[in-house]
């Protein structure tokens, strides 16, 4: 191994450091591309399904009279709307203290080639002050349909 | 009376910091100008800093007496404390609120300034005041803070009857004491940046500048290490999910100013034995503030959504945001121009001690560079109108990818010498950690693991054993601290490593609903479910499974996880139960009724989970020896230095 | 790793400078993006989505004896009310009843509904912090309270005559907060 070059070396770090750098950004932007769960409201997934090897996130309500327990004891089946469409929803786990009928939810999962979106985790928060940032810009349009089609 | 002492405390504090900037910058100016030594401007400086540190501290004890008295005049008091909690959580308070953190913040940075102007004497004069000077300036803006928009001694009128402060989750330990762990961190890297800003201002980087700025750099650093590794035992055990990292925006603002302090640490290291990486040291100096001061704002401003509750305002996060800009891009303006003019430091081969460093700082970089991106794209799909959230399905490979080589190189570097070394004459130290490698790559193949942790599983061992081997031919006696401080980092990195690998390898879950009476078979454990009661405490109620677990034939223990609800606020928790053996970790959580009388409980056996606390005890543990060891060099060389001037003095008389 | 000895200080120098900026151009980049996330509205300022709905049907029995239950038809009478979300074990309202004493002196007709409350604590708390509700309905599942989004106590909504939901204040009201709740009443009637 040869002694780097004095005039040389500080070129040759900044360089070290700046293809890192440049590779970093290359490698996360190639990355997020693929791997950041995007975040859709139920019409959105009517429109456009998601690929079922991909991590999403729905968000919307839960309908009312939608909830059924499994035979298992730890599965629920619910139905999220945004008033334009409804997607089933299958989840196996403990759910959240405030996941009811009619409150807001944003589940974590995979669609499946049925068409029900399958979760492995959901967030739940009933009250608008802890409405997900994602629902939040559903409009007042948007926000008073989901209202009325969960009565 | 003792909320006008606080804040006049506070303001005098303030003024002198101001007085401090500007005498600390006129006497940079005179000396530049070659007119004197300065006079008598430069030797106001230190008393100044020493001073201005006693006043901030004198603030934050009469905060602490208003808290102790539960003074309810005083807004803070009332908004965060009640005079029925226990004196701990009162004193805690004090510290548990953004005004309190600021002053809690401003006064360690104080004390540590005016401990800096005491003892520092190694730098040149002209360093050291530019150094006190940027403290000063950092510091002005946490004042200016404090005092304009976020008096922590405002009173209030009329006087409440009660605080507001009763709120039980916030009356825990583990939330008393894990902030101000990472905020000594924080203040300790704001202390490096004063370094690095003062080095700038006078070109004068070297070793000298480096063997000053590294104490800090190292109790920084184990304060951060200390504060991630209980941070997230926290969320492994509160959160009840059964996973230790989330790699959640509050998670990330504390790991990227520790991968930042790491990179610091180690190009440290080389700048104080063989003066290189000069302007490279400067910059990391800047990037561990910066990363500290983004992860606040990132955290308090509320900007990114996170899983961990945290008392948020918007108008906070853009005062934070100002302070934030005006400090580093000042930083980073003054870096542009000066570090082209910063003299080359020395050579060195590829293959040597420094440039095994220069590749653990590239990496760690890179692996900042991708924690950041990926906390930041949120915001960025956002102002696009398109919503995301990044996970571990991002962190995780991308990480691993700089994490790999680098530990890789971990294995070689600290048997390497300085300057130029060749791989032949290490080989046989590495041979060990090989054959253990390859040994470890082969069972993890047999036991069916796959993907990264594979990888991890195969490397840890490999680790292990590779970190020992500068202990090789030494006498134990005789290790200097610094040496088995580092021996013990690298061998705490494989331990955690190790947990991480059989965590995600080895882990067993099981989700059910049980009958009272039922016998649920996880792992090695069988787990029976004796009943569920309801129980209370002083403001929730919850309903407290009684588990029965045995590990093979072994004995019978009992464990009671909770459901919780809570009063006020309202709220419903669940409260997780563990059991601790050598080997792992059995982790229950009981859910709500299902049909027929049954009950949800999720269990999980994680075999070996808790080396990743261990490991990052471990790592902790090697940066405090490490610290004690420079410290003690440091105060051996005070002495003689002291005894040398004593005898010149008995001399001359 | 060698490069070539004609000049060799140019590009040297040039990259150098040029790479000594960059820190500064990824942090202003970074303050951008930044500055523009605070600046999109945020969580803070999103009214209430239950504002501007009407109650939903509901029938409470008496949480005490001495004053009837409350129903939904008891909340759309042609006058406005103020509805109180409250409890005898939260300490906030027991801070907060002053000023709900106060709004009844100033003319306004206050219902409650106690969350999962015990008659006798009730009756108790009601006897030391003073009884302004017309009614009181006993909510023992907090049914009501998620319906109206209400999560915790206390929390005070404007219900106009027809029985829509007009404003909703989260937390107990404080003395200088009783003009603006005033204030939401008279818009309400």
């Amino acid at each position: 191994m040869t002694m780097i070059k004095a005039k040389h070396q500080r070129l040759v770090l900044i360089l070290i450091a700046l293809a890192a750098l440049v590779g970093a950004v290359l490698l996360a932007a190639w990355a997020l591309r693929n791997q950041a769960s995007y975040f859709y409201l139920p019409s959105d997934m009517a429109a456009h399904p998601s690929s079922p090897d991909r991590e999403v996130r729905l968000g919307g309500m839960v309908e009312r009279g939608s909830m059924h327990n499994e035979a298992d004891g730890v599965t629920v089946r619910f139905v999220v709307t945004d008033g334009k469409a409804r997607v089933p929803v299958r989840f196996s786990g403990i759910r959240p203290a405030l996941f009811v009928e009619g409150s807001g939810v944003v589940a974590e999962g995979k669609s499946s080639p049925d068409g029900t979106f399958l979760a492995d985790n959901l967030l739940a928060k009933h009250d608008e002050r802890y409405v997900p940032r994602e629902l939040k810009d559903m409009t007042a349009q948007q926000a008073r349909q989901a209202v009325a089609a969960t009565k | 009376m003792l909320a006008e002492l606080g804040l006049a405390a506070l303001w005098l504090a303030a003024a002198l910091a101001g007085l401090q900037l500007i005498a600390g910058a006129l006497a940079l100016v005179s000396f530049n100008k070659g007119v004197g030594d300065g006079g008598t401007l430069a030797g106001i400086v230190r008393p100044v800093a020493v001073v201005q540190g006693l006043l901030a501290a004198c603030a934050l004890i009469a905060l602490m007496g208003l808290f102790a008295q539960t003074d309810l005049s005083v807004k803070l008091v009332v908004e965060n404390s009640h005079s029925a909690k226990p004196m701990i959580y009162k004193l805690a308070g004090t510290w548990g609120n953004h005004e309190g953190s600021m002053l809690l913040w401003v006064t360690v940075m104080g004390l540590a300034g005016g401990f800096v102007a005491l003892v520092e004497r190694r730098l040149p004069e002209p360093t050291m005041l530019a150094t006190l000077a940027g403290q000063a300036f950092v510091s002005l803006g946490f004042y200016g803070f404090l005092l304009i928009a976020s008096n922590p001694f405002a009173r209030m009128s009329p006087v409440p009857a009660e605080g507001q402060g009763l709120n039980p989750l916030l009356q825990d330990p583990g939330l008393a004491f894990h902030p101000p762990t990472l905020y000594l961190g924080y203040v300790g890297l704001s202390i490096a940046f004063s370094f690095a800003i003062g080095a700038l201002v006078t070109r004068e980087v070297g070793p000298a500048f480096a063997r000053a700025m590294r104490p800090w750099v190292l109790g920084a650093w184990v304060f951060l290490t200390l504060g991630i590794t209980a941070g997230s035992y926290w969320a492994y055990y509160d959160l009840g999910w059964g996973g230790w990292w989330f790699w959640d925006p509050v998670e990330n603002a504390s790991l990227m100013p520790w991968l930042a302090a790491t990179a610091l640490l180690h190009s440290c290291g080389v700048l104080a034995a063989r003066n290189a990486l000069r302007a490279w040291t400067i910059m990391l100096g800047v990037i561990a503030f910066s990363m500290s001061m983004i992860g606040t704002f990132l955290v308090r401003s509320g900007i990114l959504t996170s899983v961990h509750a945290f008392a948020v305002d918007p108008r906070r996060g853009s005062f934070i945001l100002m302070l934030l800009a005006i400090n580093i891009g000042s930083a980073l303006v003054l870096f542009a121009l000066r570090a082209g003019t910063v003299t080359e430091g020395e050579r060195f081969a590829v293959t040597s001690r420094e440039g095994a460093l220069v590749f653990n700082n590239v990496m760690l970089s890179s692996i900042l560079g991708i924690v950041l991106i990926g906390t930041l794209y949120p915001l960025v799909t956002e102002a696009f109108g398109q919503k995301v959230s990044v996970g571990p399905p991002y962190f995780n490979p991308m990480a691993s990818l700089f994490f790999v080589p680098m530990v890789l190189v971990l294995m070689v570097g600290p048997l390497l010498r300085w300057r130029r070394d060749k791989l032949i004459r290490v080989r046989s130290l590495l041979l060990p950690g090989l054959v253990i490698g390859l040994a470890a790559a082969g069972l993890a193949l047999w036991l069916g693991v796959k993907g990264l942790p594979y990888i991890g599983l195969v490397l840890a061992p490999a680790i292990a054993v590779a970190s020992l081997m500068p202990l090789k031919g030494r006498n134990l006696r005789r290790l200097p601290l610094p040496v088995a401080g580092m021996v013990i980092a690298h061998f705490g990195v494989a331990v955690a490593l190790f947990g991480m690998a059989c965590d995600s390898a080895f882990s067993t879950e099981k989700l059910i609903a049980a009958h009272v009476g039922e016998v649920v078979a996880v792992g090695p454990w069988h787990v029976t479910l004796a009943g569920v009661e309801p129980v209370a405490g002083a403001n929730w109620t919850a309903l407290e499974a009684q588990l029965r677990v045995r590990y093979q034939d072994g004995d019978v223990f009992a464990m009671t996880p909770q459901a919780r609800s809570f009063w006020a606020p309202q709220q419903n928790t669940t409260v997780s139960a563990l059991h601790t053996r050598w080997n792992g970790q059995l982790y229950t959580v009981l859910g709500e009724q299902a049909d027929g009388g049954r009950w949800q409980l999720r269990l999980w056996w994680k075999p070996f989970v808790p080396m990743i606390w261990l490991g990052g005890a471990l790592i902790g543990l090697g940066g405090a020896l490490a610290l004690l060891g420079r410290l003690l060099a440091d105060l051996k060389r005070i002495v003689v230095r002291d005894k040398i001037a004593y005898r010149r003095m008995r001399q001359g008389r | 790793m060698t490069g070539p000895e004609a000049n060799p200080a140019e590009p040297d120098l040039r990259v150098a400078r040029w790479a000594m900026w960059l820190p500064l151009g990824l942090f202003l980049s970074f303050v951008l993006l930044v500055v523009g996330g605070l600046l999109r509205p945020a969580d803070h300022d999103v009214p209430s989505r239950m504002i501007g709905q009407p109650l939903p049907q509901f029938a409470l029995r008496a949480a005490v004896p001495d004053r009837p239950g409350l129903a939904r038809a008891d909340l759309a009478t042609g006058k406005p009310h103020l509805l109180n979300i409250f409890a005898s074990w939260c300490i906030p309202c027991a801070v907060e009843s002053p000023q709900i004493d106060a709004l009844a002196g100033q003319g306004a007709e206050i219902d409650g509904i106690a969350i999962r409350d015990h008659s006798d604590d009730l009756a108790a708390y009601l006897a030391r912090n003073g009884n302004p509700y017309s009614r009181i309905g006993a909510d023992d599942v907090s049914a009501v309270q998620l319906a109206i989004g209400s999560s915790g106590v206390p929390e005070t909504f404007v219900i106009d005559g027809k029985g829509v939901i007009r404003y909703q204040h989260i937390g107990d009201i404080r003395a200088e907060e009783i003009p603006a709740i005033l204030a939401k009443l008279r818009e309400a009637s």
